[in-house]
């Protein structure tokens, strides 16, 4: 770990004012950031940290949605009432993520914001364009381990996935997220437009200018239906998903759907939403229509079927 | 004191302590978090720095230059050593990767430097400051299964009994197929941990976490050159080893040179993403089992061939450990074949080679089973033996292996399951069962202790460890059975080499040979205790000490009398076959969609001569368990065969089984006393537990879902597109 400067300022204005520092960066429950800055593959000069902030608190939205305080626990997002009512596939998703000591500290913001869980990222004596662009992809070389790696959206430069399963619960409840600039300057992204594709430049992972802190993540108004959350892995507790499925299905068979652990973001599409009343097969075959997995994890297109066609047998 | 003949009647017969359940002595300490793991020891010795490993980012070459200037500037640090400046150290008798010191780099993460700091935040930041460069090695060849191929047939069996070719010629029945493990690591909670304090470079002393108190001052002795004499070595609590820690390792060796480099004490922990690399592990492997049987399912012929990869010189992992012994056969080919690749050093886990063995050889029986239509419990039962199928001059100790399947069968309710495989659904879940046998040596080595009695109070003094496993315990109710104590009179000291040379920590040898060790210290005492009463005949019971006229309080014997000894072990042991015996029986869920496979419930039954103490003889097995789950199911160190090295090496990528994971857990001991085996009729019980588990799974899921997978860990991806539609 380098040696770093710590401030802890009292309120929004201030955080985002102090966010313009060479190598700022925020901090929050650090569930992610403190792991890898003890490896340095983060190697901030100064950290924010904005749990002084306030922004803990779960609010009613005028539309009859939800909004939520960057810094509400992934655990207190999960006991919060409204959520468990009315956004089920949420409260299911966030219950399958971590370990209850995680979910104690991980915030809001924060687990839309933790980076990749790819082996190479971690290992800084392996090439990765992620932490160090132009460096080669080292999952993509002969005789590799991807299994747990991306098969859609993923790049010849990078094939690491987004690790949330928090996330693709939001995804397919069409979440937004709220934020503020350095120069004051509040914006609301659309979830969907939060995280970005690798492409060329894998090192960049979402819409944030620099500086950018997320205030609130805010969901639109219940959508009812029936919602479910399935994520398969290999031990039955602690480990990331191979495949998850995020689904909401309406009594007239229609329905969303949102896959997790395949991908560097959610993975939604309008497209494979409209094929939900034709069966899982139809839906894959649109969301995952270009999807080029490797050898190795080539099974999770079958898993993402098969998980959503029990799912929809599950009603 | 010689253990020349099979035990008789003896004292612990009629034992009050002996075989009770008694809960562990160290469990306040644990549980309050005062036990002194050595990384914690702020107070053994004061002056302590951090220390703080560099590893190797290549798997083979050589190293052409390194520059530590920045680390040796950097904040607080007192002293950077790095492999360049020092001699190859010496290889200990049963390791074959060096340490440090030299260019020639072995292993990915084999240790490179060590900086030493004031902290551990600065001694880690320098660390991150050295650089190096690397000549890499040639490309190396990591396929073991193409080696297997190339390898099959040639040299000499290890077992070679009978007409092998006559038997399979002739058989009703035949199985003959290729089964896959994985390379496993150790992964114990707590990592290697060491303060070692050689600040003169004369005298050192350390305090660790360690199986082998004796063979880490052997080896530190060979690695640096010095005389044994000169070392002292501690390790009273261990979070945990399963072979990990048999040997000395980077941890100590660092922290070695740290401190001789400083001047102070130096610890240094390895951090968990080096752990894998660095030390050692569990070989993969490659086996081709063939069976064959006649009609009634007498099996005719084993043929059981593996391969497992090493550095030159090592052992691998030889899965064909039990095959020689197991079942019954009048003709017997085993043949294990070691090929050498640049990967961190193989050596031994848990069980090793019948755990891997098992792995493979019971799914092979129930393969066999399904071709006969015969009960998979039934099967074993008539190929059991008592003779050693590879020397049938020999016999068994004691074995009895079908009594293991019989009462497991019953317990289990193994007649109710369903025969059909995918037969039984409920809701999304496929339900199947699944049973296999266990099999794993039980060796003894020699081991010594000294016992110190005064006023009443009687002291244990034994370099043996308490890996986890209830040394502690079983150590001071042998030494209360044998004077007639009460436990809570005893006091046993572990684990530090100014105590008398135990067996020590491992093979499941420790709990039979270091409990005959302190039972041949008692007698010891008690013919001293005899001589100052001047009576032959004592009883000692109820801290009293009965006979003739005599009959006095333990308490009331004058000054302090101690007694040394050790137990050393006859030849006619060498007559038998020592083993221990086991049947697990599992019951699985395979979910119709996603091919997920959770555990429902297990049962284990052990055959281990006389059960020393049933509470933690059963944290053994169910722990032995648990690692077969996850041997099962999820463990796999992930090569990466272009690099050469494995890359899931932190607890999130290599997946050991957690709470949620494992189900209800039962075991039952069978109460058997093998008089061949040791004083006490005991055998170790430690790594039956783990051995065969995996198959038992595999073997519940080829039920439930009709998928055979002979390729561990038995992972989702391989059997998906086997699944029926949902």
């Amino acid at each position: 770990m380098r040696a770093f400067s710590y401030e802890k300022p009292a309120d929004v204005a201030a955080a985002a004012r102090a966010a313009e520092a060479d190598g700022a960066k925020f901090i929050a429950g650090g569930t992610n950031l403190l792991d890898l800055m003890k490896l340095e593959i983060e190697t901030p000069a100064h950290l924010i940290d904005v749990n002084g902030l306030g922004l803990d608190e779960i609010t009613e939205t005028e539309d009859g949605g939800l909004r939520i305080g960057t810094l509400v626990s992934n655990t207190d997002l999960l006991a919060d009432i409204r959520t468990r009512r009315d956004y089920p596939v949420l409260t299911r998703a966030l219950a399958a993520g971590a370990s209850g000591q995680l979910r104690n500290k991980a915030t809001t913001g924060g687990n839309l914001l933790q980076r990749t869980r790819c082996p190479y990222f971690y290992d800084t004596a392996m090439p990765c364009n992620k932490r160090e662009p132009g460096s080669g992809c080292g999952a993509l070389t002969e005789g590799a381990f991807s299994r747990q790696l991306g098969i859609i959206g993923t790049s010849d430069a990078c094939i690491a996935t987004h690790p949330s399963d928090m996330a693709v619960a939001m995804r397919v409840l069409d979440a937004t997220v709220e934020t503020v600039t350095p120069t004051g300057m509040t914006r609301r992204i659309a979830l969907e437009d939060l995280h970005l594709l690798p492409g060329d430049t894998p090192e960049i992972e979402t819409a944030l200018m620099p500086g950018e802190l997320i205030t609130h993540v805010s969901l639109p108004a219940p959508v009812g239906g029936t919602q479910a959350y399935h994520k398969a892995r290999d031990r039955a507790s602690y480990a990331f998903a191979l495949v998850s499925v995020a689904l909401i299905r309406q009594p007239d068979g229609t329905g969303r759907v949102a896959l997790g652990g395949i991908a560097p973001k959610p993975w939604r599409s309008d497209a494979a939403d409209a094929e939900v009343p034709n069966g899982a097969r139809a839906v894959m075959a649109n969301l995952l229509e270009g999807a080029r997995p490797t050898e190795e994890n080539a099974f999770k297109i079958t898993l993402a079927e098969r998980t959503l066609a029990a799912m929809l047998a599950e009603e | 004191m010689q253990f020349t003949e099979p035990a008789g009647q003896n004292l612990f017969d009629n034992a009050r302590i002996v075989g009770r359940p008694a809960h562990r002595i160290d469990g306040p300490l644990k549980v309050t978090g005062t036990a002194p793991y050595a990384h914690e020891r702020h107070d053994v010795v004061p002056g302590q720095l951090y220390g703080y490993p560099v590893v190797a980012g290549i798997s083979h070459g050589r190293i052409t230059a390194m520059d530590a200037e920045s680390a040796r500037n950097a904040p607080g640090v007192r002293g950077v050593v790095t492999t360049l400046e020092i001699e190859p150290l010496g290889i200990w008798d049963y390791n074959v990767a060096r340490l440090f010191g030299g260019d020639v780099i072995e292993h990915y993460h084999q240790a490179i430097a060590v900086v030493v700091a004031e902290s551990f935040e600065q001694a880690r930041a320098a660390a991150a400051l050295i650089e190096v460069d690397y000549e890499e090695g040639d490309p190396a060849d990591y396929d073991l299964d193409a080696a297997f191929e190339r390898l099959e047939g040639t040299g000499e069996p290890g077992t070679m009994v009978g007409d092998v070719d006559g038997a399979f010629r002739d058989a009703a029945a035949v199985v003959d197929q290729m089964y896959h493990t994985p390379s496993e690591s150790h992964q114990m909670m707590e990592p290697f941990a060491s303060i070692v304090d050689w600040s003169d470079g004369e005298n050192m002393t350390v305090w660790t976490s360690n199986q082998m108190i004796e063979w880490n001052r052997q080896a530190l002795a060979t690695n640096f050159g010095i005389e044994p004499d000169s070392i002292r070595v501690e390790s009273p609590y261990v979070g945990g080893g399963f072979g990990g820690k048999l040997w000395l390792r980077a941890d100590e060796v660092l922290a070695a040179l740290g401190s001789r480099a400083v001047g102070a004490p130096v610890r240094l922990a390895i951090p968990r993403p080096m752990m894998m690399n660095n030390s050692t592990h569990r070989s993969a492997t490659v086996q081709r089992i063939r069976l064959a049987a006649d009609a009634d399912g007498r099996l005719q012929g084993i043929w059981h061939e593996a391969a497992s990869h090493s550095l030159p010189g090592g052992r691998g992992e030889n899965a064909t450990a039990q095959t020689p012994f197991f079942y019954a056969s009048p003709a017997l080919r085993v043949q294990h074949h070691i090929v050498e690749m640049p990967l961190p050093e193989a050596s031994d886990m848990r069980a090793p080679g019948e755990a891997s063995g098992l792995m493979a050889l019971e799914i092979a029986m129930d393969e066999m089973a399904e071709t006969l239509g015969m009960d998979p419990v039934q099967l074993r039962i008539i190929n059991d033996t008592q003779v050693n199928p590879s020397n049938p001059e020999q016999d068994f100790s004691d074995r009895h292996f079908v009594e293991c399947l019989e009462r497991g069968a019953e317990a289990f309710g193994w007649s109710e399951r369903n025969e059909t495989p995918g037969g039984r659904r409920e809701g999304q879940w496929l339900i199947g069962h699944g049973m296999a046998g266990a099999y794993r040596g039980a060796p003894t080595l020699a081991s010594g202790a000294t016992v110190r009695l005064s006023g009443g109070q009687l002291v244990v003094e034994t370099d043996m460890t308490d890996i986890g496993t209830g040394s502690y315990t079983i150590l001071a109710q042998t030494a209360a059975e044998c004077l007639g104590l009460p436990l809570d009179a005893v006091e046993v000291r572990l684990a530090n080499s100014a105590y008398p040379v135990s067996s020590g920590s491992g093979g499941q040898f420790g709990a039979a040979s270091s409990t005959a060790g302190v039972y041949a210290a008692c007698i010891g005492l008690r013919e001293q205790i005899a001589e100052q009463l001047g009576v032959d005949d004592l009883e000692f019971r109820e801290g009293r000490v009965t006979g003739g006229d005599t009959d006095m309080a333990l308490a009331d014997l004058e000054g302090e009398l101690e007694a040394t000894d050790t137990m050393e072990w006859g030849e006619f042991k060498q007559d038998y076959v020592l083993a221990t015996f086991g049947a697990h029986f599992v019951e699985v869920g395979v979910h119709v969609g996603t091919g997920e496979i959770r555990l429902r419930r297990m049962l284990a039954v052990a055959d281990a001569g006389r059960i020393l103490n049933p509470i933690t003889a059963r944290s053994q097995v169910i722990g032995g368990m648990t690692m077969g789950v996850g041997a099962a199911l999820s463990e796999e160190m992930a090569l990466d065969s272009g690099r050469g090295f494995f890359a899931n090496h932190d607890l999130a990528g290599y997946e050991v089984a957690v709470h949620a994971d494992i189900p209800e857990q039962e075991v039952i001991f069978l109460d058997t006393l093998d008089a061949i085996s040791t004083p006490l009729k005991a055998k170790g019980v430690g790594e039956l537990g783990i051995c065969g588990v995996a198959a038992a799974v595999a073997n519940a899921v080829y039920n439930a879902a009709g998928v055979r997978v002979r390729d561990y860990p038995v992972t989702l991806d391989k059997f998906i597109d086997q699944l029926p539609e949902v």
